[in-house]
């Protein structure tokens, strides 16, 4: 059959540039260029090209430019060329439509829409070069008082576990498997460089990464790929996983190709079989389900760790959020709208989930409500970009947030989506050994640590301005946001002033 | 003046923003002296404040009635009065009721009408509740409920007079120099974005515990978002309001004693806890995780007082000023040294304490001489 599908990008080598060095060759795994030895000249497929932009970088002499397509149809709103491609391909193919990373449509941004505050006059803004600056934060579940005993006070009351991190900035579940060993290598390393924590994901924890567990949050999901006593054990945190922003009410499929050996052995299942995670978990029908499951957690680690359950952002998220409080959760992950994902139905992905910025404030402001706040720490993801969104989040509710695509992207990653065909270009998606050294485990390291250390800095910045040296004292302090162009109704929501106001 | 509770922020900012003087004194004997000093201290620092606040707490005023509550309030038309009078008589024993006694004078326009009440509660009606809470809920149900009044005093044997002035014109229209404590706590203000209300004036007090304050607390936000969680309700979006509910909630209800309730208002930096021995450590890890959201951020300096003791401290990084003040067992707290020198030139000691490091005055250690202390060693609190 003949596709219909026209070519998405263009690929522009300039001739005066183009030294025939075939580096885009090498490096495209998309088939997108391709060498004629009889012409002496390097070609382009241009279907096949997905805009990663990784032919782009490497060309020594810059010779490539990757323009967009124009796909100039006549104008309609409602019949973007995106939509006619859809449908093109599910006329083609049958299936359903498979796609990566998180949701790209214009949902509002509401972080575009909030603004923070500064102190002025009445109060002097802190120098965070020159005066203590604090960003420190516990996770884990807090009695509502402490008890002291009397006469030489010390602590009477027991603390259910704590555990520090020393920025409020996380790696998001990421399962080894969708990405690669160097990967998980990277994320585990940096997050013990910057005394933050990184999470398994679904697939298991590779052996070798062992000696990071006091950084690391083992996820427990549908699937439950790769648990095991020694898997909770070696663990700071446990991640019971409900659902994802990406793909709420929807489980997972591993497909077989990326079943290598290692991945095997770490998944614990066979060699070259699709890991598939149901959408349930199979024996969470109900909250008291629920709470069974974290119990039976506490119990086999003996009470030492904090028990997180993670969910997508959905329309009642404030009322399970409050019933996964009390099923015993110490801390509640919320994944919003534009989470991403190694791979999801396009058409879940773009269509289900609220935005993470409501189900905070409606989370938040429910727990406070009904007094039991302090008893979970509440995480957010999906589609944190920088601090700014980080403060805004902290000031929304938030005790820390987790990165995943934002962590991708400064391991090479360029948003191409192709997540889910286990090509990805940059190394990152994909377990074909060859491509996964592109991601070299010190490199990488470096890169995410970077952006960890970049972002405390400009917390702190932040922080200074508004006349604050601790992070508790913007968490949750609404009052340090106002809203710019939104209703009254987004503004009730999110318990948030508009600006003059 | 309708809605007392709204007029102290009518312009609904996130809260009132002001700058102010403070001064503190106290017989750690429990020898009571008149305010004469007192009223020369705080007029001394004249221009910390603008004439829009002024007010004074004594403890050990009305030992003739030392075990009745003692409710100072104002009232803005005689029906409001009239009808705190019915509710007192059906809620309360009344002992004794009468006109606070004031001197005209020009500073001072528009003054409300200002009176005094003797109370016994009966322990019947409290239907289990304690006393203190009983009152408190009271105060709350007067102060939210009726038109034109205004609880601004409820304790026993101690009072606040306050009103819109400078603290010396306060002093004198309130006749201060009649009145005897061991303790005296005073406030000048400054504030940035309010005419000025009666009951906005400083101290705040509930029951006998008074709050004056210098500053404005970045952290407010959160901390009043963390106290509506215990039922306490922000009515008059003043940050002062928020110290005093947290001390309320910290001491009367957790029953955590002054010293570590500083450590929660004013926290050690992780870093420096992490410096202490192992049991300390724990304590004040424990405190910082669990009381993170009453952690006041921001420039402020308060003194606290109740009977029997007074605590000084400043934010956790010193951005508003306090200096201390020995002689004897008299100890003085104040926003600049100059007034405490002006009434006590001969003081055997004077200095900055540390951020966040709390200056306490009690009763039941009173300070000793000089020489005592040093060969005691930490015989004395202000160390
Ligand atoms: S898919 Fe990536 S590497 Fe291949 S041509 Fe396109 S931009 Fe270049
Ligand atoms: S991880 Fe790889 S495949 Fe996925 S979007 Fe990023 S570059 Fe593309």
């Amino acid at each position: 059959m003949k596709t219909y599908l026209p070519p998405k990008f263009f690929v522009d080598r300039d001739p005066n540039r183009c030294i025939q060095c075939r580096v885009c060759v090498n490096q495209c795994t998309f088939d997108a260029h391709r060498y004629d030895a009889e012409d002496d000249e390097v070609r382009s497929h241009e279907e096949n090209c997905v805009g990663c932009h990784r032919c782009v970088l490497f060309c020594p002499t810059h010779a490539l430019t990757i323009r967009r397509n124009p796909l100039d149809y006549r104008e309609n709103y409602n019949w973007r060329p995106e939509v006619i491609e859809d449908i093109i391909k599910q006329a083609e193919t049958g299936g359903v439509l498979l796609t990566g990373m998180g949701n790209d449509k214009g949902y509002r941004i509401y972080w575009d829409h909030l603004v923070l505050n500064a102190s002025q006059v009445t109060n002097p803004s802190i120098d965070p070069l020159r005066e203590p600056m604090e960003l420190t934060t516990y996770l884990g579940r807090k009695p509502d008082r402490v008890e002291v005993e009397q006469g030489s006070p010390s602590l009477k009351t027991e603390l259910a576990p704590q555990v520090k991190i020393e920025v409020p900035v996380m790696f998001a579940a990421m399962s080894y498997g969708a990405v690669s060993i160097n990967v998980h290598e990277s994320l585990a390393r940096a997050a013990a460089e910057a005394g933050t924590l990184w999470n398994t994901g679904e697939g298991g924890l590779h052996p070798k990464l062992y000696k990071y567990g006091d950084n690391t949050i083992v996820q427990v999901a549908s699937g439950r790929f790769g648990v095991h006593p020694e898997y909770l054990d070696v663990a700071r945190v446990i991640e019971i996983k409900i659902g994802q922003g990406a793909k709420p009410g929807i489980g997972g499929h591993l497909p077989g190709e990326k079943v290598s050996a290692e991945v095997s052995m770490t998944r614990m299942i066979p060699k070259g079989t699709d890991a598939l995670s149901p959408a349930p978990q199979h024996d969470i029908y109900s909250i008291e389900d629920l709470a069974q499951l974290v119990y039976a957690l506490k119990e086999a680690t003996n009470y030492t760790k904090p028990v997180a359950v993670k969910i997508a952002a959905v329309h009642n998220s404030a009322a399970i959020a409050s019933g996964m409080v009390r099923a015993g959760a110490d801390i509640i992950v919320l994944d919003g709208l534009r989470g991403a994902t190694g791979a999801a139905p396009k058409i879940i992905r773009d269509n289900v989930g609220i935005p993470i910025e409501m189900a905070l404030a409606s989370v938040d402001t429910r727990l406070r409500q009904e007094g039991i706040r302090s008893q979970a720490s509440v995480v957010i993801s999906g589609g944190i970009r920088n601090s700014g969104d980080v403060a805004k989040a902290i000031a929304l509710g938030a005790d820390a947030v987790y990165i995943g695509t934002a962590a991708l992207v400064a391991l090479g990653c360029t948003l191409c989506q192709q997540c889910h065909t286990g090509k990805c270009a940059w190394g990152i998606c994909t377990t074909d050994l060859a491509l996964t050294k592109r991601v070299n485990p010190d490199i990488g390291t470096r890169r995410l640590a970077n952006l960890l250390r970049g972002w405390s800095l400009e917390l702190k910045d932040i922080l200074g301005g508004m006349g604050i040296n601790a992070l508790e004292s913007l968490r949750g302090n609404r009052l340090h946001l106002r809203g710019v162009g939104l209703t009254d109704t987004e503004l009730e929501i999110l318990g948030v002033e508009m600006a003059g106001n | 003046m309708k809605d007392l509770g709204r007029m102290n922020n009518p312009y609904s900012d996130d809260k009132v923003l002001d700058a102010c003087s403070l001064f503190g004194v106290m017989d750690t004997t429990g020898r009571r002296f008149s305010g004469k000093e007192v009223v020369r201290a705080i007029a001394n620092m004249h221009v910390r404040g603008n004439g829009l606040g002024g007010g004074f707490a004594i403890y050990g005023l009305y030992p003739q009635y030392a075990d009745h509550y003692a409710f100072h309030i104002m009232y803005l038309s005689q029906e409001g009065k009239s009808e705190v009078e019915a509710f007192l008589k059906r809620r309360f024993r009344l002992l004794h009721a009468e006109e606070v006694p004031t001197r005209p004078i020009p500073a001072i326009v528009y003054p409300p009408l200002v009176w005094r009440y003797f109370l016994e509660v009966d322990s019947q009606e409290c239907d289990g509740q304690s006393q203190d809470d009983y009152v408190v809920d009271r105060v709350m149900e007067i102060n939210t409920g009726v038109k034109d009044a205004f609880v601004f005093s409820s304790g026993k044997n101690m009072a606040v007079f306050k009103g819109v002035g400078y603290p010396e014109e306060i002093a004198e229209y309130f006749c201060l120099e009649q009145y005897e404590g061991y303790l005296w706590t005073a406030h000048g203000r400054f504030p940035t974005n309010t005419p000025g209300w009666w009951g906005g004036a400083h101290p705040f007090n509930i029951l006998d515990w008074t709050v004056v304050h210098n500053g404005e607390i970045s952290s407010y936000g959160i901390n009043r978002r963390y106290l509506e969680q215990f039922g306490y309700h922000c009515t008059m979006q003043t940050d002062t309001e928020v110290v005093a509910y947290a001390i309320d909630l910290l001491m009367r209800k957790h029953g955590l004693p002054i010293e570590i309730v500083a450590k929660i208002l004013a926290p050690p930096f992780w870093s420096d806890i992490e410096r202490r021995p192992p049991s300390e450590q724990a304590l004040l890890l424990a405190l910082r995780q669990v009381y993170g959201s009453l952690l006041l951020n921001g420039p402020f300096t308060v003194i606290i007082a109740h009977h029997g003791e007074m605590i000084g401290f400043t934010d956790r990084i010193r951005l508003r000023p306090l200096t201390v003040g020995v002689k004897g067992p008299v100890l003085y707290l104040s926003s600049e040294e100059s007034a405490i020198r002006l009434v006590c030139p001969d003081l055997e000691r004077a200095w900055i304490p540390m951020g966040g490091e709390p200056i306490v005055g009690s009763l039941h250690r009173p300070l000793v001489p000089r020489e005592m202390a040093i060969a005691g060693g930490t015989a004395s609190d202000a160390d």
